[in-house]
């Protein structure tokens, strides 16, 4: 099935949860309504026109400067069946944005939604287990936004690039063994 | 613990359950992983992964470069197969700009793609290897490794991460010489570094005693988990992208695509995929025998010919997937058609899908088996990581 | 132990020989490292073909150890991200004396490729540990990471065992290893 019949088999179930569709490009997209995306990937999985049984990618992507602005989550599907690929697409606001969780379909979906979490923030809802997932737990923000600013410090280790550090060596500053004071206690040091 | 053979029973010994790390520093985790086991006794009742210890941040790192030189950066991702990583970048960004390259440069690919498979398995199967306690084999194939390495050192000066696909192109030409040197190597694989591998390892029976049965897959759960490449074909689906979907004219190639068997076990198991990636090395040969036959036949057109100046495609998002030796790799890339930078790069790495499926499989191991299931995914952490 | 020629030479008979502790000590030591194999990113593979049989470092009288406990060098090999970089702090404690630590490749040296966008990336592993020998590349060939080895070893060669005056390498933290600091 090419791109708009598949979009048509979803109208045709999901009427005005499908909002957009996009055909003019080199992988046509159709937005769905947040709230109805876990409904729209159950159908696409078990219909059997459809099938698609593959979940390829989900990523997030954030667009503060569109208008309105927004963070996306992007579903690309894939039947092995039918050998068809469609892509979905979700619209989020870019503070506390909420979906339903994917990961009743296809169950690879669990690790990629936590790390959409991780580095953008959106929560899944429904998830079996959100948490970060490659960033540290005690880590404060979301990296991957276009407005993340690096902090100074994490837990004592420098975050900021070394070019500062670069510039001060280079202007005689002695760089070396960094914060932590790590000589062991029992030194034979002749003072 | 309740081993009837032994007459014991159960509420007879007061077991607790034991929650044990591994990690992220161990011998034999393929990379900085960490697992957190909860054992009873020997046998594990829950295994959850943690990762994250090499995120290196690629995708800020891919916005704030130009296209150009988000490549380096791929290189590092999956470093032990940095042909193709790369190889999928320029595709996608040559799919996004609508650039074809020609014929001469699509075998080069090729030739690279397949050498750095077959090094890549090397590594795969060598290590799996001596994770299981065979340590021979891992340096006999690491011997057979460094020839091809010498190869890539010929034509583009680097040993492990080459920068070396373009968008476009290639950054070098193959040297004169480079086909003579590439049969040279390819009469010893078929000759020493294959049939050893298989005697040596593969149809060991100590190796065979220790993988087949344990960690079996069904081709439903792999797809449900998106396995690809060696993982999912270790379990029965001859799903191949270098076969469903032909890029760089490999619809002119013949290879077989092998899918375990099942000879010593259940299919699916961790032997499975082992046996796939080791028969994977000789499909690779065949595959290089017929480019670099092409290739000598070929005119040398100019690799750069189709290189833009500056890669600036217009706004538009392309997912694009390619066959790395670990699975089916895919980039997804979104260009606001302002910038040179990318304005977000998503990397589809194969081992982090093949990574979320362990939790599933470890129930019921041994520890030991363990071992012997993340060596059979062939994880490297720098792709799940990124 | 050439040093000690001329005057002694040829002077004694060949089951006598004369040194000094320090020479035999070191001379030890820097003969057998054992490197705690610490491999996290692609310098790893380039430290697994230096053990491999081309560039072979078993010559050295290196035998890579599992664990800390029973190692004396830690090759820090790849990038150290903030996650790991309490675990390496840990491992590095856990280490017995004498202990040296080489930082391979730019990521551990300086943060390498990621130091300007690298959130998540330690930008130099002396953060943490105190370094005795920096071998850059990305990643530095079998053959460069050799020839730190063998810096290494002159460094251990030069070290002090029994009388210590001032900082030399037995004392690590914060050891400037300028002319003036061999006394």
């Amino acid at each position: 099935m090419d791109a708009p019949a598949i979009h048509a088999k979803l109208a045709d179930r999901f009427r005005e949860k499908i909002v957009a569709f996009q055909a003019e490009t080199l992988q046509p997209w159709a937005v769905i309504a947040p709230d109805a995306i876990a409904e729209v990937a159950t159908f696409a999985k078990s219909d059997p026109a459809l099938a698609f049984d593959n979940l390829l990618c989900l990523s997030a992507v954030d667009y503060p400067k569109e208008d309105p602005p927004r963070m996306e989550v992007v579903y690309h599907l894939f039947s092995y069946e039918h050998r068809h690929k469609f892509v979905l697409k979700v619209h989020l606001p870019r503070e506390g944005a909420h979906v339903p969780t994917v990961e009743g379909t296809w169950a690879v979906a669990n690790w990629h939604e936590r790390e959409a979490y991780d580095l953008f923030g959106m929560v899944f809802d429904g998830h079996s287990d959100m948490r970060r997932i490659l960033l540290p737990d005690d880590w404060i923000g979301h990296p991957l936004r276009k407005d993340w600013v690096d902090p100074d410090f994490y837990n004592g280790m420098h975050v900021k690039p070394t070019q500062q550090m670069a510039e001060r060596a280079m202007a005689g500053e002695k760089i070396g063994v960094g914060p932590f004071d790590i000589t062991p206690p029992n030194r034979h040091v002749d003072e | 613990m309740s081993n009837p053979a032994y007459g014991w029973r159960v509420d007879d010994i007061d077991t607790d359950e034991m929650i044990l790390n591994m990690g992220p520093q161990h011998p034999s985790t393929h990379g900085v992983l960490r697992i957190e086991l909860r054992t009873d006794g020997e046998v594990v009742r829950a295994a959850r992964p943690h990762i994250g210890y090499l995120h290196r941040c690629f995708e800020k790192h891919a916005e704030s470069v130009d296209y150009p030189g988000v490549i380096p950066y791929t290189d590092r991702m999956d470093y032990v197969a940095s042909m193709g990583n790369s190889l999928g970048y320029a595709l996608a960004v040559e799919q996004l700009m609508g650039i074809e390259v020609g014929p001469y440069v699509q075998t080069i690919r090729v030739i690279m793609a397949e050498l750095q498979r077959i090094a890549s398995h090397c590594i795969a199967v060598g290590t799996y290897g001596m994770d299981i306690g065979a340590f021979t084999p891992f340096l006999h194939l690491l011997r057979d490794r460094e020839k091809i390495l010498d190869l890539f050192e010929w034509t583009c000066g680097a040993r492990l991460l080459y920068n070396y696909n373009w968008v476009g192109g290639v950054s070098h030409d193959v040297p004169d010489g480079f086909v003579k040197a590439c049969r040279q190597f390819l009469r010893e694989f078929d000759a020493t570094t294959y049939p050893e591998m298989i005697d040596l390892l593969i149809k060991n029976k100590i190796f065979i005693k220790r993988t087949a049965g344990i960690g079996v897959c069904s081709p439903e759960l792999a797809v449900s988990y998106d396995l690809t490449g060696p993982n999912l074909r270790g379990s029965g689906p001859p799903r191949d992208l270098r076969r469903d979907e032909p890029y760089l004219g490999y619809e002119n190639y013949e290879f077989e695509v092998i899918v375990g068997e099942g000879q010593f076990g259940p299919r699916g198991s961790c032997f499975d995929r082992n046996w796939v990636r080791a028969l994977e090395m000789r499909e690779s040969a065949k595959i290089l025998h017929q480019a670099v036959d092409r290739l000598e036949k070929m005119e040398h057109t100019d690799v750069h010919e189709k290189v833009p100046k500056r890669v600036k495609p217009a706004k538009g998002e392309v997912y694009a997937r390619s066959e790395a030796p670990r699975g089916q790799l895919g980039y997804y890339i979104v260009a606001d058609g302002t910038g040179i930078n990318p304005y977000r790069v998503k990397v589809k790495s194969p081992c982090f899908t093949a990574m979320s499926i362990f939790h599933v499989l470890a129930k019921g191991m041994y520890i030991a088996d363990i071992i012997a299931l993340i060596g059979s995914l062939d994880v490297v952490l720098g792709e799940i990581d990124r | 132990m050439t040093e000690m020629g001329g005057l002694i030479q040829n002077r004694f008979a060949d089951n006598l020989a004369f040194t000094t502790v320090d020479n035999v000590v070191n001379w030890a030591r820097k003969s057998s490292l054992w490197p705690m194999t610490f491999g996290l990113a692609c310098c790893a593979i380039e430290m697994m073909a230096t053990g491999g049989t081309r560039y072979d470092w078993n010559r050295f009288g290196m035998i890579p150890r599992g664990t800390p406990r029973q190692s004396d060098l830690m090759i820090v090999a790849g990038t150290v991200t903030l996650k790991m970089a309490t675990r390496l702090k840990r491992l590095y404690e856990q280490m017995p004396e004498p202990k040296y630590v080489i930082s391979m490749g730019s990521c551990a040296n300086n943060g390498g490729p990621y130091w300007k966008h690298g959130y998540h990336v330690l930008k130099g592993v002396d953060e943490v540990v105190p370094v005795d020998v920096y071998v850059p590349g990305c990643p530095p060939r079998p053959e460069a990471l050799l020839y730190g080895v063998m810096k290494l070893q002159e460094k251990i060669q030069e070290d002090r065992v029994l009388r210590r005056r001032g900082e030399t390498l037995g004392s690590l933290a914060g050891a400037s290893m300028g002319p003036e600091a061999r006394k």
